[in-house]
Protein backbone atom coordinates (compact mmCIF):
# COMPACT_ATOMS: atom_id res chain seq x y z
CA UNK A 1 0.00 0.00 0.00
CA UNK A 2 1.37 3.38 -0.91
CA UNK A 3 0.62 6.89 0.24
CA UNK A 4 1.45 10.32 -1.11
CA UNK A 5 2.84 12.90 1.28
CA UNK A 6 2.85 16.49 0.07
CA UNK A 7 4.55 19.32 1.88
CA UNK A 8 4.00 22.93 0.96
CA UNK A 9 5.30 25.96 2.82
CA UNK A 10 8.04 28.51 3.28
CA UNK A 11 11.47 27.09 2.56
CA UNK A 12 13.76 26.54 5.54
CA UNK A 13 16.52 24.25 6.74
CA UNK A 14 15.56 20.68 7.56
CA UNK A 15 12.06 20.24 6.11
CA UNK A 16 12.98 17.11 4.20
CA UNK A 17 14.88 15.75 7.20
CA UNK A 18 11.97 16.23 9.57
CA UNK A 19 9.41 14.62 7.30
CA UNK A 20 11.65 11.71 6.39
CA UNK A 21 12.56 11.26 10.04
CA UNK A 22 8.88 10.78 10.89
CA UNK A 23 8.67 8.20 8.10
CA UNK A 24 11.77 6.35 9.30
CA UNK A 25 10.43 6.23 12.86
CA UNK A 26 7.40 4.36 11.61
CA UNK A 27 9.26 2.01 9.24
CA UNK A 28 7.83 3.80 6.23
CA UNK A 29 9.98 3.51 3.13
CA UNK A 30 10.29 6.53 0.87
CA UNK A 31 10.22 5.31 -2.73
CA UNK A 32 10.19 8.57 -4.68
CA UNK A 33 10.66 12.23 -3.96
CA UNK A 34 10.22 15.27 -6.15
CA UNK A 35 10.69 18.72 -4.81
CA UNK A 36 10.86 22.20 -6.16
CA UNK A 37 11.53 25.59 -4.68
CA UNK A 38 9.83 28.51 -6.36
CA UNK A 39 11.29 31.73 -4.95
CA UNK A 40 10.91 30.93 -1.25
CA UNK A 41 8.03 28.46 -1.54
CA UNK A 42 8.92 24.87 -0.88
CA UNK A 43 6.86 22.10 -2.48
CA UNK A 44 7.66 18.43 -2.04
CA UNK A 45 5.83 15.31 -3.06
CA UNK A 46 6.86 11.97 -1.59
CA UNK A 47 5.61 8.56 -2.58
CA UNK A 48 5.98 6.22 0.38
CA UNK A 49 5.43 2.53 0.95
CA UNK A 50 3.40 2.02 4.12
CA UNK A 51 3.01 -1.75 3.96
CA UNK A 52 5.64 -2.25 6.72
CA UNK A 53 4.46 0.73 8.73
CA UNK A 54 4.36 0.26 12.49
CA UNK A 55 1.57 2.80 12.92
CA UNK A 56 -1.90 3.09 11.45
CA UNK A 57 -2.69 5.42 8.59
CA UNK A 58 -4.72 7.65 10.91
CA UNK A 59 -1.78 7.88 13.33
CA UNK A 60 0.55 8.84 10.47
CA UNK A 61 -1.88 11.55 9.36
CA UNK A 62 -2.05 12.89 12.91
CA UNK A 63 1.74 12.95 13.30
CA UNK A 64 2.24 14.73 10.01
CA UNK A 65 -0.48 17.24 10.88
CA UNK A 66 1.28 17.97 14.16
CA UNK A 67 4.60 18.37 12.39
CA UNK A 68 2.95 20.66 9.84
CA UNK A 69 1.45 22.84 12.52
CA UNK A 70 4.69 23.05 14.48
CA UNK A 71 6.70 24.02 11.39
CA UNK A 72 4.03 26.16 9.75
CA UNK A 73 3.85 23.85 6.72
CA UNK A 74 0.89 22.32 4.97
CA UNK A 75 1.39 18.57 5.03
CA UNK A 76 -1.10 16.20 3.44
CA UNK A 77 -0.99 12.43 3.70
CA UNK A 78 -3.29 10.72 1.25
CA UNK A 79 -3.78 7.20 0.01
CA UNK A 80 -2.47 6.87 -3.56
CA UNK A 81 -5.79 5.40 -4.73
CA UNK A 82 -7.42 8.80 -4.57
CA UNK A 83 -5.12 10.14 -7.29
CA UNK A 84 -5.35 7.02 -9.40
CA UNK A 85 -9.13 7.07 -9.34
CA UNK A 86 -9.50 10.78 -9.96
CA UNK A 87 -7.00 11.15 -12.75
CA UNK A 88 -6.95 7.80 -14.56
CA UNK A 89 -9.69 5.99 -16.37
CA UNK B 1 4.99 8.05 -10.29
CA UNK B 2 1.66 9.79 -10.20
CA UNK B 3 1.76 13.04 -12.11
CA UNK B 4 2.77 15.98 -9.91
CA UNK B 5 0.23 18.21 -11.58
CA UNK B 6 -2.57 15.76 -10.77
CA UNK B 7 -1.54 15.58 -7.13
CA UNK B 8 -1.42 19.33 -6.73
CA UNK B 9 -4.72 19.71 -8.56
CA UNK B 10 -6.45 17.34 -6.13
CA UNK B 11 -4.97 19.09 -3.13
CA UNK B 12 -6.00 22.53 -4.42
CA UNK B 13 -9.52 21.22 -5.02
CA UNK B 14 -9.77 20.04 -1.43
CA UNK B 15 -7.94 22.90 0.29
CA UNK B 16 -9.12 25.92 -1.66
CA UNK B 17 -12.19 24.89 -3.63
CA UNK B 18 -14.23 23.01 -1.02
CA UNK B 19 -14.14 19.63 -2.74
CA UNK B 20 -15.73 17.12 -0.44
CA UNK B 21 -17.91 14.08 -0.21
CA UNK B 22 -21.09 15.64 1.06
CA UNK B 23 -22.65 12.64 2.67
CA UNK B 24 -22.42 8.94 3.29
CA UNK B 25 -25.98 7.88 3.95
CA UNK B 26 -26.82 4.43 5.23
CA UNK B 27 -30.26 3.27 4.14
CA UNK B 28 -31.87 0.87 6.61
CA UNK B 29 -35.08 -1.04 6.02
CA UNK B 30 -37.42 -1.06 9.00
CA UNK B 31 -40.03 -3.28 7.37
CA UNK B 32 -39.32 -6.01 9.94
CA UNK B 33 -39.82 -3.62 12.87
CA UNK B 34 -43.57 -3.03 12.76
CA UNK B 35 -45.68 -4.18 15.69
CA UNK B 36 -49.20 -3.52 16.95
CA UNK B 37 -47.68 -2.34 20.22
CA UNK B 38 -46.15 1.04 19.37
CA UNK B 39 -43.61 0.91 22.20
CA UNK B 40 -42.35 -2.47 21.06
CA UNK B 41 -42.15 -1.19 17.47
CA UNK B 42 -40.17 1.87 18.58
CA UNK B 43 -37.73 -0.31 20.52
CA UNK B 44 -37.22 -2.51 17.46
CA UNK B 45 -36.64 0.56 15.29
CA UNK B 46 -34.10 2.02 17.70
CA UNK B 47 -32.30 -1.28 18.17
CA UNK B 48 -32.06 -2.06 14.47
CA UNK B 49 -30.75 1.38 13.51
CA UNK B 50 -28.16 1.36 16.29
CA UNK B 51 -27.08 -2.17 15.42
CA UNK B 52 -26.58 -1.45 11.72
CA UNK B 53 -25.15 2.06 11.99
CA UNK B 54 -22.98 1.75 15.09
CA UNK B 55 -19.74 2.08 13.10
CA UNK B 56 -21.01 4.44 10.41
CA UNK B 57 -19.63 7.70 11.81
CA UNK B 58 -16.29 6.22 12.86
CA UNK B 59 -15.80 4.49 9.50
CA UNK B 60 -16.61 7.74 7.69
CA UNK B 61 -14.04 9.59 9.77
CA UNK B 62 -11.38 6.94 9.17
CA UNK B 63 -11.89 6.98 5.42
CA UNK B 64 -11.78 10.74 5.47
CA UNK B 65 -8.43 10.71 7.24
CA UNK B 66 -6.89 8.00 5.11
CA UNK B 67 -7.81 9.47 1.76
CA UNK B 68 -7.49 13.07 2.83
CA UNK B 69 -10.99 13.91 1.63
CA UNK B 70 -13.42 15.71 3.90
CA UNK B 71 -16.61 13.65 4.36
CA UNK B 72 -18.99 16.22 5.74
CA UNK B 73 -22.01 14.22 6.81
CA UNK B 74 -22.76 10.73 7.99
CA UNK B 75 -26.49 10.15 7.87
CA UNK B 76 -29.19 7.52 7.99
CA UNK B 77 -32.33 7.08 5.92
CA UNK B 78 -35.06 4.64 6.92
CA UNK B 79 -38.20 3.08 5.48
CA UNK B 80 -41.06 5.62 5.41
CA UNK B 81 -42.33 5.53 9.00
CA UNK B 82 -45.96 5.64 7.83
CA UNK B 83 -45.51 2.00 6.71
CA UNK B 84 -44.07 0.95 10.06
CA UNK B 85 -46.66 2.91 12.04
CA UNK B 86 -49.59 1.48 10.07
CA UNK B 87 -50.40 -1.37 12.52
CA UNK B 88 -50.40 1.01 15.51
CA UNK B 89 -53.77 2.55 14.75
CA UNK B 90 -54.97 5.29 17.06
CA UNK B 91 -51.50 5.81 18.52
CA UNK B 92 -49.45 8.99 18.08
CA UNK B 93 -46.66 8.27 15.55
CA UNK B 94 -44.49 10.98 17.13
CA UNK B 95 -43.12 8.18 19.33
CA UNK B 96 -41.36 6.89 16.22
CA UNK B 97 -39.81 10.32 15.63
CA UNK B 98 -38.51 10.27 19.18
CA UNK B 99 -37.06 6.78 18.66
CA UNK B 100 -35.33 8.03 15.49
CA UNK B 101 -33.98 11.03 17.41
CA UNK B 102 -32.55 8.77 20.11
CA UNK B 103 -30.99 6.56 17.44
CA UNK B 104 -29.40 9.56 15.74
CA UNK B 105 -27.87 10.65 19.03
CA UNK B 106 -26.57 7.16 19.84
CA UNK B 107 -25.03 6.65 16.41
CA UNK B 108 -23.74 10.23 16.16
CA UNK B 109 -25.25 10.99 12.73
CA UNK B 110 -26.33 14.56 12.11
CA UNK B 111 -29.63 13.83 10.35
CA UNK B 112 -31.93 10.87 10.05
CA UNK B 113 -34.49 10.92 7.25
CA UNK B 114 -37.61 8.87 6.73
CA UNK B 115 -40.38 10.33 8.85
CA UNK B 116 -42.20 10.04 5.59
CA UNK B 117 -45.33 8.97 3.79
CA UNK B 118 -45.84 8.04 0.12
CA UNK B 119 -49.33 9.20 -0.79
CA UNK B 120 -49.05 9.98 -4.51
CA UNK B 121 -52.18 8.00 -5.28
CA UNK B 122 -53.97 8.07 -1.94
CA UNK B 123 -53.71 7.56 1.79
CA UNK B 124 -53.01 4.03 3.09
CA UNK B 125 -53.36 3.10 6.79
CA UNK B 126 -50.81 5.06 8.78
CA UNK B 127 -50.27 7.76 6.14
CA UNK B 128 -52.82 10.28 7.33
CA UNK B 129 -51.89 9.98 11.00
CA UNK B 130 -48.22 10.37 10.16
CA UNK B 131 -48.78 13.48 8.04
CA UNK B 132 -50.94 14.99 10.81
CA UNK B 133 -48.12 14.39 13.29
CA UNK B 134 -45.31 15.96 11.23
CA UNK B 135 -45.46 19.44 12.84
CA UNK B 136 -45.21 18.00 16.34
CA UNK B 137 -42.54 15.47 15.33
CA UNK B 138 -40.31 18.16 13.82
CA UNK B 139 -40.92 20.37 16.83
CA UNK B 140 -39.86 17.84 19.46
CA UNK B 141 -36.88 16.43 17.57
CA UNK B 142 -33.74 18.04 16.26
CA UNK B 143 -32.22 15.56 13.79
CA UNK B 144 -35.28 13.93 12.24
CA UNK B 145 -36.23 14.89 8.68
CA UNK B 146 -39.59 14.39 7.08
CA UNK B 147 -40.82 14.07 3.51
CA UNK B 148 -44.10 13.35 1.78
CA UNK B 149 -44.48 12.24 -1.84
CA UNK B 150 -47.70 13.71 -3.21
CA UNK B 151 -47.40 12.97 -6.92
CA UNK B 152 -45.62 11.05 -9.65
CA UNK B 153 -45.55 10.81 -13.43
CA UNK B 154 -47.09 7.35 -13.20
CA UNK B 155 -49.94 8.25 -10.86
CA UNK B 156 -50.66 11.94 -11.24
CA UNK B 157 -50.97 14.32 -8.31
CA UNK B 158 -52.94 13.66 -5.15
CA UNK B 159 -54.57 17.06 -4.66
CA UNK B 160 -56.03 16.08 -1.28
CA UNK B 161 -52.47 15.57 -0.08
CA UNK B 162 -51.39 18.84 -1.72
CA UNK B 163 -54.10 20.72 0.19
CA UNK B 164 -53.12 18.94 3.39
CA UNK B 165 -49.40 19.65 3.00
CA UNK B 166 -50.00 23.41 2.63
CA UNK B 167 -51.51 23.36 6.11
CA UNK B 168 -48.81 21.06 7.50
CA UNK B 169 -45.93 23.21 6.22
CA UNK B 170 -47.53 26.28 7.81
CA UNK B 171 -48.23 24.56 11.09
CA UNK B 172 -44.67 23.17 11.26
CA UNK B 173 -43.30 26.69 10.85
CA UNK B 174 -45.71 28.06 13.47
CA UNK B 175 -44.73 25.48 16.07
CA UNK B 176 -41.03 26.29 15.64
CA UNK B 177 -41.48 30.06 15.20
CA UNK B 178 -39.26 30.68 18.23
CA UNK B 179 -36.37 28.90 16.43
CA UNK B 180 -36.56 30.75 13.09
CA UNK B 181 -39.26 28.30 11.92
CA UNK B 182 -36.59 25.63 11.51
CA UNK B 183 -39.13 22.78 11.51
CA UNK B 184 -40.19 23.66 7.98
CA UNK B 185 -36.55 23.45 6.82
CA UNK B 186 -36.65 19.73 7.67
CA UNK B 187 -39.80 18.98 5.67
CA UNK B 188 -39.86 18.28 1.93
CA UNK B 189 -42.90 17.74 -0.29
CA UNK B 190 -41.97 15.63 -3.32
CA UNK B 191 -43.23 14.65 -6.72
CA UNK B 192 -41.41 11.59 -8.12
CA UNK B 193 -39.38 11.12 -4.93
CA UNK B 194 -36.35 8.85 -5.50
CA UNK B 195 -36.08 5.86 -3.17
CA UNK B 196 -32.31 6.03 -2.83
CA UNK B 197 -31.65 9.73 -2.30
CA UNK B 198 -28.79 10.27 0.19
CA UNK B 199 -29.45 14.02 0.63
CA UNK B 200 -31.51 15.54 3.42
CA UNK B 201 -34.13 16.57 4.18
CA UNK B 202 -35.72 14.33 1.55
CA UNK B 203 -33.85 11.08 2.15
CA UNK B 204 -35.82 7.93 2.90
CA UNK B 205 -35.16 4.24 2.27
CA UNK B 206 -37.67 3.12 -0.34
CA UNK B 207 -39.66 -0.10 0.00
CA UNK B 208 -37.87 -1.52 -3.07
CA UNK B 209 -34.44 -1.14 -1.50
CA UNK B 210 -32.42 -3.93 0.15
CA UNK B 211 -32.17 -4.40 3.93
CA UNK B 212 -29.22 -2.06 4.24
CA UNK B 213 -27.31 -0.02 1.69
CA UNK B 214 -24.68 2.71 1.41
CA UNK B 215 -25.49 5.70 -0.80
CA UNK B 216 -23.04 8.53 -1.32
CA UNK B 217 -23.69 12.12 -2.34
CA UNK B 218 -20.79 14.04 -3.86
CA UNK B 219 -20.43 17.76 -4.09
CA UNK B 220 -18.06 20.35 -5.46
CA UNK B 221 -19.60 23.55 -6.87
CA UNK B 222 -16.41 25.40 -5.88
CA UNK B 223 -14.28 23.10 -8.02
CA UNK B 224 -16.47 23.62 -11.08
CA UNK B 225 -16.45 27.38 -10.61
CA UNK B 226 -12.66 27.45 -10.23
CA UNK B 227 -12.20 25.35 -13.38
CA UNK B 228 -14.40 27.76 -15.35
CA UNK B 229 -12.56 30.76 -13.93
CA UNK B 230 -9.24 29.31 -15.10
CA UNK B 231 -10.63 28.62 -18.58
CA UNK B 232 -11.46 32.28 -19.22
CA UNK B 233 -13.49 33.33 -22.26
CA UNK B 234 -14.04 30.01 -24.01
CA UNK B 235 -17.24 29.23 -25.91
CA UNK B 236 -20.22 27.39 -24.42
CA UNK B 237 -19.21 24.01 -25.89
CA UNK B 238 -15.91 24.31 -24.07
CA UNK B 239 -17.74 25.30 -20.88
CA UNK B 240 -19.89 22.17 -21.06
CA UNK B 241 -16.83 20.04 -21.72
CA UNK B 242 -14.99 21.49 -18.76
CA UNK B 243 -17.92 20.89 -16.42
CA UNK B 244 -18.10 17.28 -17.63
CA UNK B 245 -14.42 16.65 -16.98
CA UNK B 246 -14.59 18.21 -13.54
CA UNK B 247 -17.74 16.27 -12.64
CA UNK B 248 -15.97 13.09 -13.71
CA UNK B 249 -13.12 13.69 -11.27
CA UNK B 250 -15.45 14.64 -8.43
CA UNK B 251 -17.57 11.55 -8.98
CA UNK B 252 -14.61 9.18 -9.18
CA UNK B 253 -13.63 10.37 -5.75
CA UNK B 254 -17.18 9.73 -4.50
CA UNK B 255 -17.16 6.27 -6.05
CA UNK B 256 -13.90 5.41 -4.29
CA UNK B 257 -15.26 6.57 -0.94
CA UNK B 258 -18.53 4.71 -1.49
CA UNK B 259 -16.77 1.45 -2.34
CA UNK B 260 -14.46 1.77 0.62
CA UNK B 261 -17.32 2.57 3.01
CA UNK B 262 -19.32 -0.33 1.64
CA UNK B 263 -16.38 -2.72 2.08
CA UNK B 264 -15.53 -1.62 5.61
CA UNK B 265 -19.12 -1.64 6.85
CA UNK B 266 -19.95 -4.89 5.02
CA UNK B 267 -23.00 -3.24 3.50
CA UNK B 268 -23.76 -3.28 -0.24
CA UNK B 269 -23.03 -0.15 -2.24
CA UNK B 270 -26.21 1.41 -3.61
CA UNK B 271 -25.70 4.52 -5.69
CA UNK B 272 -23.70 7.68 -6.14
CA UNK B 273 -25.81 10.80 -6.26
CA UNK B 274 -24.13 13.09 -8.79
CA UNK B 275 -25.00 16.40 -7.31
CA UNK B 276 -23.56 19.84 -7.03
CA UNK B 277 -24.68 20.64 -3.50
CA UNK B 278 -23.80 24.14 -2.33
CA UNK B 279 -23.14 25.31 1.23
CA UNK B 280 -23.35 28.86 2.56
CA UNK B 281 -19.51 28.97 2.66
CA UNK B 282 -17.92 31.45 0.29
CA UNK B 283 -16.66 29.62 -2.80
CA UNK B 284 -19.11 26.73 -2.53
CA UNK B 285 -22.01 28.16 -4.50
CA UNK B 286 -23.94 26.92 -7.53
CA UNK B 287 -25.09 30.49 -8.23
CA UNK B 288 -21.45 31.54 -8.56
CA UNK B 289 -20.92 28.90 -11.27
CA UNK B 290 -23.77 30.44 -13.27
CA UNK B 291 -22.25 33.87 -12.71
CA UNK B 292 -18.83 32.56 -13.77
CA UNK B 293 -20.47 31.49 -17.04
CA UNK B 294 -21.22 35.14 -17.65
CA UNK B 295 -24.39 36.21 -15.85
CA UNK B 296 -24.21 39.44 -13.88
CA UNK B 297 -26.27 37.82 -11.16
CA UNK B 298 -28.01 34.51 -10.68
CA UNK B 299 -31.65 35.17 -11.62
CA UNK B 300 -30.81 37.27 -14.69
CA UNK B 301 -32.39 36.23 -18.00
CA UNK B 302 -30.21 33.38 -19.24
CA UNK B 303 -30.07 31.71 -15.81
CA UNK B 304 -32.35 28.83 -16.80
CA UNK B 305 -30.25 28.08 -19.90
CA UNK B 306 -27.01 28.23 -17.95
CA UNK B 307 -28.43 25.93 -15.27
CA UNK B 308 -29.73 23.47 -17.89
CA UNK B 309 -26.25 23.26 -19.39
CA UNK B 310 -24.65 22.81 -15.98
CA UNK B 311 -27.11 20.15 -14.85
CA UNK B 312 -26.72 18.12 -18.02
CA UNK B 313 -22.93 18.35 -18.10
CA UNK B 314 -22.65 17.25 -14.46
CA UNK B 315 -24.64 14.12 -15.26
CA UNK B 316 -22.71 13.34 -18.43
CA UNK B 317 -19.39 13.63 -16.62
CA UNK B 318 -20.55 11.74 -13.57
CA UNK B 319 -22.28 8.82 -15.22
CA UNK B 320 -19.09 7.33 -16.61
CA UNK B 321 -17.28 7.76 -13.32
CA UNK B 322 -19.69 5.68 -11.30
CA UNK B 323 -20.98 2.14 -11.55
CA UNK B 324 -24.45 3.01 -10.21
CA UNK B 325 -25.98 6.44 -10.35
CA UNK B 326 -29.21 7.40 -8.60
CA UNK B 327 -30.77 9.71 -6.08
CA UNK B 328 -31.42 13.24 -7.23
CA UNK B 329 -28.29 13.66 -9.38
CA UNK B 330 -28.10 17.21 -10.65
CA UNK B 331 -27.41 20.74 -9.48
CA UNK B 332 -29.18 21.87 -6.32
CA UNK B 333 -30.52 25.38 -5.94
CA UNK B 334 -31.39 25.76 -2.24
CA UNK B 335 -31.63 29.52 -1.74
CA UNK B 336 -30.60 29.87 1.90
CA UNK B 337 -27.79 27.32 1.57
CA UNK B 338 -26.00 29.06 -1.29
CA UNK B 339 -24.05 32.29 -0.76
CA UNK B 340 -24.64 33.42 -4.36
CA UNK B 341 -28.37 32.70 -4.22
CA UNK B 342 -28.70 34.56 -0.92
CA UNK B 343 -27.05 37.64 -2.45
CA UNK B 344 -29.19 37.41 -5.59
CA UNK B 345 -32.37 37.10 -3.51
CA UNK B 346 -31.36 40.03 -1.30
CA UNK B 347 -30.62 42.26 -4.25
CA UNK B 348 -33.90 41.36 -5.92
CA UNK B 349 -32.21 39.72 -8.93
CA UNK B 350 -33.72 36.35 -8.06
CA UNK B 351 -37.46 35.89 -7.65
CA UNK B 352 -39.63 32.87 -6.85
CA UNK B 353 -41.00 32.86 -10.40
CA UNK B 354 -37.48 32.62 -11.81
CA UNK B 355 -36.65 29.88 -9.32
CA UNK B 356 -39.72 27.96 -10.46
CA UNK B 357 -38.50 28.12 -14.05
CA UNK B 358 -35.06 26.96 -12.93
CA UNK B 359 -36.55 23.92 -11.22
CA UNK B 360 -37.71 22.62 -14.60
CA UNK B 361 -34.09 22.04 -15.60
CA UNK B 362 -32.28 21.14 -12.39
CA UNK B 363 -32.58 18.40 -9.81
CA UNK B 364 -35.15 18.92 -7.06
CA UNK B 365 -37.13 22.13 -6.90
CA UNK B 366 -38.09 25.14 -4.83
CA UNK B 367 -35.65 24.48 -2.04
CA UNK B 368 -35.06 26.42 1.18
CA UNK B 369 -37.09 29.45 0.19
CA UNK B 370 -38.29 31.76 2.92
CA UNK B 371 -41.77 33.17 2.27
CA UNK B 372 -43.72 35.80 4.24
CA UNK B 373 -45.23 34.69 7.55
CA UNK B 374 -48.77 35.53 6.48
CA UNK B 375 -48.65 33.24 3.41
CA UNK B 376 -51.86 31.21 3.54
CA UNK B 377 -51.91 27.41 3.52
CA UNK B 378 -53.74 27.51 0.15
CA UNK B 379 -50.99 29.57 -1.46
CA UNK B 380 -48.36 27.12 -0.15
CA UNK B 381 -50.48 24.29 -1.59
CA UNK B 382 -50.66 26.19 -4.89
CA UNK B 383 -46.85 26.43 -4.98
CA UNK B 384 -46.60 22.71 -4.18
CA UNK B 385 -49.10 21.85 -6.95
CA UNK B 386 -47.19 23.94 -9.54
CA UNK B 387 -43.91 22.33 -8.64
CA UNK B 388 -45.41 18.84 -8.63
CA UNK B 389 -46.90 19.49 -12.07
CA UNK B 390 -43.47 20.42 -13.44
CA UNK B 391 -42.08 17.17 -12.04
CA UNK B 392 -44.97 15.05 -13.22
CA UNK B 393 -44.98 16.30 -16.79
CA UNK B 394 -41.19 16.27 -17.18
CA UNK B 395 -40.74 12.84 -15.54
CA UNK B 396 -38.32 14.31 -13.02
CA UNK B 397 -38.11 14.78 -9.29
CA UNK B 398 -39.37 18.08 -7.99
CA UNK B 399 -39.72 19.14 -4.40
CA UNK B 400 -40.86 22.03 -2.29
CA UNK B 401 -39.17 23.07 0.93
CA UNK B 402 -40.65 26.42 1.89
CA UNK B 403 -40.18 28.13 5.21
CA UNK B 404 -43.02 30.49 6.11
CA UNK B 405 -41.28 33.08 8.31
CA UNK B 406 -43.93 33.46 10.98
CA UNK B 407 -44.30 37.10 12.01
CA UNK B 408 -42.01 38.41 9.27
CA UNK B 409 -42.54 40.27 6.02
CA UNK B 410 -40.70 40.40 2.69
CA UNK B 411 -37.24 41.92 3.13
CA UNK B 412 -36.72 40.63 6.68
CA UNK B 413 -34.44 37.60 7.21
CA UNK B 414 -34.30 34.21 8.85
CA UNK B 415 -31.05 32.68 10.08
CA UNK B 416 -30.92 28.93 10.71
CA UNK B 417 -27.16 28.81 11.19
CA UNK B 418 -24.85 26.07 9.96
CA UNK B 419 -25.50 24.32 6.68
CA UNK B 420 -29.13 25.40 6.44
CA UNK B 421 -27.87 28.96 6.11
CA UNK B 422 -29.84 32.17 6.12
CA UNK B 423 -31.88 34.19 3.71
CA UNK B 424 -34.32 36.99 3.04
CA UNK B 425 -38.09 36.55 3.02
CA UNK B 426 -39.09 36.48 -0.66
CA UNK B 427 -42.34 37.99 -1.90
CA UNK B 428 -44.94 35.70 -3.44
CA UNK B 429 -47.98 36.16 -5.69
CA UNK B 430 -50.86 36.95 -3.34
CA UNK B 431 -53.76 36.00 -5.60
CA UNK B 432 -55.67 33.13 -4.06
CA UNK B 433 -55.72 29.59 -5.50
CA UNK B 434 -58.04 28.52 -2.64
CA UNK B 435 -60.99 27.31 -4.72
CA UNK B 436 -58.75 25.25 -7.01
CA UNK B 437 -56.91 23.69 -4.06
CA UNK B 438 -60.04 22.96 -2.04
CA UNK B 439 -61.63 20.97 -4.86
CA UNK B 440 -59.54 17.94 -3.83
CA UNK B 441 -59.31 14.80 -5.94
CA UNK B 442 -56.46 13.77 -8.19
CA UNK B 443 -54.82 15.26 -11.26
CA UNK B 444 -54.79 12.32 -13.69
CA UNK B 445 -51.43 10.92 -14.77
CA UNK B 446 -50.20 12.59 -17.98
CA UNK B 447 -49.78 10.87 -21.35
CA UNK B 448 -46.05 10.55 -20.59
CA UNK B 449 -46.93 7.82 -18.08
CA UNK B 450 -48.47 5.54 -20.71
CA UNK B 451 -45.26 4.00 -22.00
CA UNK B 452 -46.19 0.32 -21.93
Amino acid sequence: MRAVITVIGKDMVGILAKVSNECANAQINITEVTQSILQDLFAMIMLVDISQSTISFEELTDRMNQLGQAQNLKIHVMHEDIFNSMHRI
Amino acid sequence: MINTHDILETITMIDDEHLDVRTITMGISLLDCSDEDIDKACTKVYDKICRYAKDLVKTGENISKEYGIPIIHKRISVTPIAMIAAPCQGKNPVKFAQALERASQTTGVNFIGGYSALVHKGFAPGDYALIESIPEALNVTEHVCSSVNIGSTKTGINMDAVAKMGKIVRKTAELTADRDCIGAAKLVVFCNAPEDNPFMAGAFHGPGEPDCVINVGVSGPGVVRAALAKAGDCDITAVADLVKKTAFKITRMGQLVAQEASRRLCVPFGIIDLSLAPTPAIGDSVAHILEEMGLESCGAHGTTAALALLNDAVKKGGVMASSHVGGLSGAFIPVTEDAGMIDAARSGALSITKLEAMTAVCSVGLDMIVVPGDTSAEIISGIIADEAAIGMVNSKTTAVRLIPAIGKKAGEELNFGGLLGEGPVMEINRHSPARFINRGGRIPAPMQSLKN
